[in-house]
């Protein structure tokens, strides 16, 4: 059996600014100097093993982003529950040791990577476990747009959730076809107005919103668009990520099986929120 | 100083690749300002993408932030959306690090690697908030210096830049800096710019072009020369005798976003004896200096755990030439703490088959393609141009490099070379459609891609005098390739715009009087004039006209011996005489050897500068010289300093 770790990590500040490949390769440098040892794909050009979860727009925030990593078997290692201490002066000097070392690879991890990633938490996969992309349903975020005062923006967002469908016209690979929004709206509202802003003229509100991935994704401009061509999406934040089976809804972190396998880093969760 | 980002960030998620302006690079650096270190905002006139992985940059920024007395911040040139949304809210050119204004620094260095990008540094002085011309810049202004490759013949760009720096940069950048922090003033920044930039001038490899005139009669350079007695009639290049001395950049930087060359860079020597005589660089940075193999050793060895990067590329203009490469590249893929993973690249590989062997053994991962650059369709073209690769040399190179599992080659080729007739041109169809069939060999579908670049003459190389190909000549050639290439399954012919290559003569041999002509273009619009979507060769024209000049006078005419050249009051150290020589013998299809490995010839470099090759090996590598096999050592006449570490 092979090992798989699911990471949390969030990504926060000036480099939300980088697009999903870019984190990607930022997460490959990390994970080459950490001294992990990832597996690699087979043949003519080998990669190594790690699947992300929905890409995040660049520009938006997240402190819901997931990684799976797939590790190389490593021959002659006992398998000794996680969580427990290395005894031997031998497994300080490998940069890796698969025993003992999972809990603390968020605080490890962390600085590897650039200012405002920061890994919030890991968890070991069980088996047969559906990759992110198949299995995260929805997602929630924090948006903040500028344009109407919060009653105004009140009543059109509920104007939307009552309406029956909301036709938008969008473009999807070059292509422009109407789709209805209005099923992958799975809640939204207005959570206030912010006025804490120096030298801000325009009203400025703070919303919340799950948005479905699944069967066709919603992106949050498309949602703001719908909202008003007055309205300017200023900041937009993925809080979470939901999996949701036969009713329930639960983290992606929780499906690494038993709870005592996954590991939070209380310092990177708390800069984070 | 006020950061400026809380105003940039708004302006991001409008733009293209807003990672680009943002920083926060493994290796940035936060510099802190104060009144006792100058600072300098080092410029690269292109993209981020282009620009961050200059090696050059980097060193110089690793270098003045290390000195107590200076630091440095970095900028590129903002794309043409975020020009436009940073005119639009009335903001400047900025740094990346501390997103502080330009104007804020002492000093706006450039980088000039190239030549088409004259009008984004204009653009780039104006969107800091500068007069374009340096007659025209407030006392308190920063001072504008340039330097690379480009800067050896910095006529076109002489109103502009206020300080040009010739050479190597490692030395003279800290000399600069000491100069302009005993100039400092109290209240202004500095007590008195005249006497700053006159101060500038006496240091060696310094040129102030405000202190030198420009004499012109009946539309001809007559020459250039001091204005004051004391101000040096030439400027030599500066030089760094030994690379072991400046194991830069120790702190490579690695990018948020995906750049050009995205790897671990580890610089193996500089300057190239080779002798190709089309090769500004192969002429500017001679001789020969080597890093000693054990320091390479540990620059790839920390570089690759600092950056976590799983390439590294060995860099020089010939790196199979260096002493002991083969050794080198074993060590650092069978270094256990690099992993299996780790892949070497040889960016400028020499075409041979014993040197594919060598790439063969180091690129376990990632075999997408060769690149060879044989840049002469026959055995006579190269000749001319001193580019001494045989047919079978490059066959048995492409065989091997078929042979070991790469399925694409590309080959370099220039077009427009001195003595070119038309069979030449077509010699490039019969070598690449040979490419293809040894390949068929191997592959059910191999890739040849051939690919196309118009000669410029440059500056400071023995083609200097050579009238370039018009763009009607370069075209009927590019024609008479596509027919003969046609209808090959396999091979690609790529080709680079003409009229590009007939604006960058332009701009490559111009003197003074093409200043105004970039000016004209760039208040035209004219920025990223090296990118064919945003080239209009019709903005040039205009300008030329406008300024009564014509690509007929500057470009396509070749030049007496005894003419004034724009830049021969700069010296790269070659004799003219030498050069002059060189050409002559290169049109009568005379080759020379490469000096490294047989006796001087005298070009220069060495005896102006009081220089030495530094190598390890006195005796050319396995392979010969460009793989012809002659074997070119002649013992101890050869003027090389072997490395003793």
């Amino acid at each position: 059996m092979t090992t798989t770790l699911r990471f949390r990590y969030a990504k926060l500040g000036k480099v939300r600014f980088t697009s999903h490949r870019d984190v990607a390769r930022m997460w490959e440098r990390a994970l080459r100097r950490s001294g992990l040892p990832v597996a690699w794909s087979k043949g003519f050009s080998p990669r190594p093993l790690l699947s992300f979860g929905y890409a995040l727009p660049t520009g938006c925030e997240s402190v819901a982003e997931y990684l799976d990593v797939h590790l190389a078997e490593e021959e002659g290692t006992p398998d000794r529950p996680d969580g427990e201490q290395s005894e031997t002066s031998a497994d300080e000097q490998r940069p890796w040791s698969p025993a003992g070392c999972v809990a603390a690879l968020p605080g490890r991890l962390s600085p590897l990577l650039p200012q405002g990633v920061d890994v919030l938490a890991v968890g070991k996969l069980g088996d047969g476990v559906d990759s992110l992309q198949q299995a995260v349903t929805s997602c929630s975020w924090e948006l903040e747009v500028l344009g109407v005062p919060a009653e105004e923006l009140a009543t059109r967002v509920e104007d939307l959730l009552d309406a029956r469908s909301a036709v938008l016209r969008r473009e999807r690979n070059g292509l422009q076809a109407d789709g209805d929004l209005r099923p992958s709206v799975r809640a939204l509202t207005v959570l206030g107005a912010v006025d804490d802003v120096p030298g801000q003229k325009v009203a400025r509100c703070r919303l919340h919103a799950e948005l479905a991935t699944q069967p066709r994704g919603l992106r949050v401009a498309e949602l703001v668009q719908r909202l008003g061509a007055d309205l300017t999406l200023v900041r937009a934040c993925r809080t979470q990520q939901w999996i949701e089976r036969d009713g329930i809804r639960c983290d992606p972190l929780a499906m690494t099986g038993r709870a005592e396998d996954s590991f939070h880093a209380p310092h990177a969760e708390g800069r984070a929120s | 100083m006020d950061s400026l980002w809380s105003s940039i960030e708004p302006l991001l998620d409008g733009v293209s690749t807003p990672g680009r302006y943002v920083g926060g690079e493994l290796g940035a650096r936060s510099p802190v300002h104060d009144p006792g270190r100058v600072s300098w905002l080092l410029v690269y006139p292109d993209t981020y993408e282009i620009g961050l992985p200059n090696q050059g940059l980097q060193i110089l920024y690793e270098l003045l932030n290390e000195r107590p007395d200076s630091l440095a911040e970095r900028a590129y040139a903002p794309w043409v959306d975020m020009e436009a949304a940073l005119r639009g809210a009335g903001l400047p050119l900025f740094s990346l690090e501390n997103h502080l204004p330009a104007r804020a620094f002492d000093v706006i260095a450039f980088n000039l690697s190239a030549e088409l990008v004259y009008t984004n540094v204009l653009n780039l002085i104006d969107l800091a908030g500068m007069a374009v011309r340096a007659s025209e810049r407030a006392a308190g202004d920063p001072i504008v210096i340039a330097g690379g490759h480009c800067a050896f013949n910095p006529e076109p760009l002489a109103e502009f830049i206020d300080a040009f720096a010739i050479g190597d940069g490692e030395e003279v950048v800290g000399e600069i800096n000491e100069t302009l922090a005993a100039h400092r003033g109290t209240d202004e920044r500095w007590s008195d710019r005249a006497a700053v930039l006159r101060s500038l001038a006496e240091i060696e490899g310094v040129y102030v072009p405000s202190l030198y005139e420009a004499h012109f009669a009946n539309g001809r350079l007559l020459g250039v020369s001091p204005r004051l007695p004391d101000v040096p009639a030439t400027v030599s290049k500066r030089t760094v005798a030994d690379l072991a001395d400046w194991p830069y950049p120790r702190q490579q930087l690695v990018p948020l976003i995906e750049v050009v060359h995205d790897r671990l860079n580890v610089e193996v020597f500089r300057g190239c004896t080779r002798g190709c005589r089309f090769c500004q660089a192969g002429m500017i940075t001679r001789p020969v200096r080597e890093r000693p193999a054990e320091q390479v050793f540990t620059m790839v060895q920390s570089g690759l755990e600092r950056t976590g990067y799983d390439e590294v590329a060995l860099t020089s203009l010939s790196t199979a030439d260096f002493s002991g490469i083969e050794d080198t590249v074993r060590r650092i893929i069978s270094d256990p703490q690099h992993g299996e993973h780790v892949a070497v690249s040889l960016p400028s590989l020499r075409v041979d088959a014993f040197t594919v062997g060598t790439a063969a053994e180091i690129s376990r991962v990632r075999r997408t393609g060769l690149t060879f650059a044989p840049e002469g369709g026959t055995w006579r073209m190269r000749r001319v141009i001193n580019k001494l690769i045989r047919e079978e040399d490059l066959y048995g190179a492409v065989d091997a490099a078929f042979s070991q599992g790469w399925r694409r080659v590309k080959l370099y080729f220039l077009i427009g070379l001195p003595t070119e007739r038309d069979e030449d041109v077509i010699g490039i169809a019969v070598l690449a459609k040979r490419c293809v069939e040894i390949g068929r060999r191997y592959h059910r579908s191999p890739t040849v891609t051939v690919s196309v670049g118009g000669f410029v003459p440059k500056p400071q190389t023995p083609f200097q005098w050579h009238g370039q190909d018009t763009i009607g000549e370069l075209r009927r050639k590019i024609d008479l390739l596509r027919r003969a290439c046609r209808g090959v399954r396999g091979l690609t012919l790529r080709w680079h715009d003409p009229e590009a290559t007939a604006v960058e003569g332009l701009v490559s041999r111009g003197d003074r009087r093409v200043g105004a002509v970039i000016e004209r273009v760039w208040r035209a619009g004219g920025t990223f004039q090296e990118w064919s979507e945003r080239f209009d060769l019709r903005l040039w024209l205009d300008a030329l006209a406008a300024e009564g000049l014509c690509l007929d006078d500057v470009v396509h005419r070749s030049r007496d011996r005894d003419e004034v050249l724009a830049w021969d009051h700069i010296s790269a150290g070659l004799h003219r005489d030498f050069l002059w020589s060189d050409y002559q013998d290169s049109l009568n299809e005379a080759v020379v050897e490469d000096c490294r490995w047989t006796p001087c010839y005298d070009c220069g470099a060495c005896t102006s500068g009081a220089l030495e090759h530094v190598v390890a090996s006195p005796v050319p590598p396995a392979g010969g010289s460009q793989g012809t096999g002659q074997d070119l050592s002649c013992g101890d006449r050869v003027p090389v300093r072997v490395l003793g570490r």
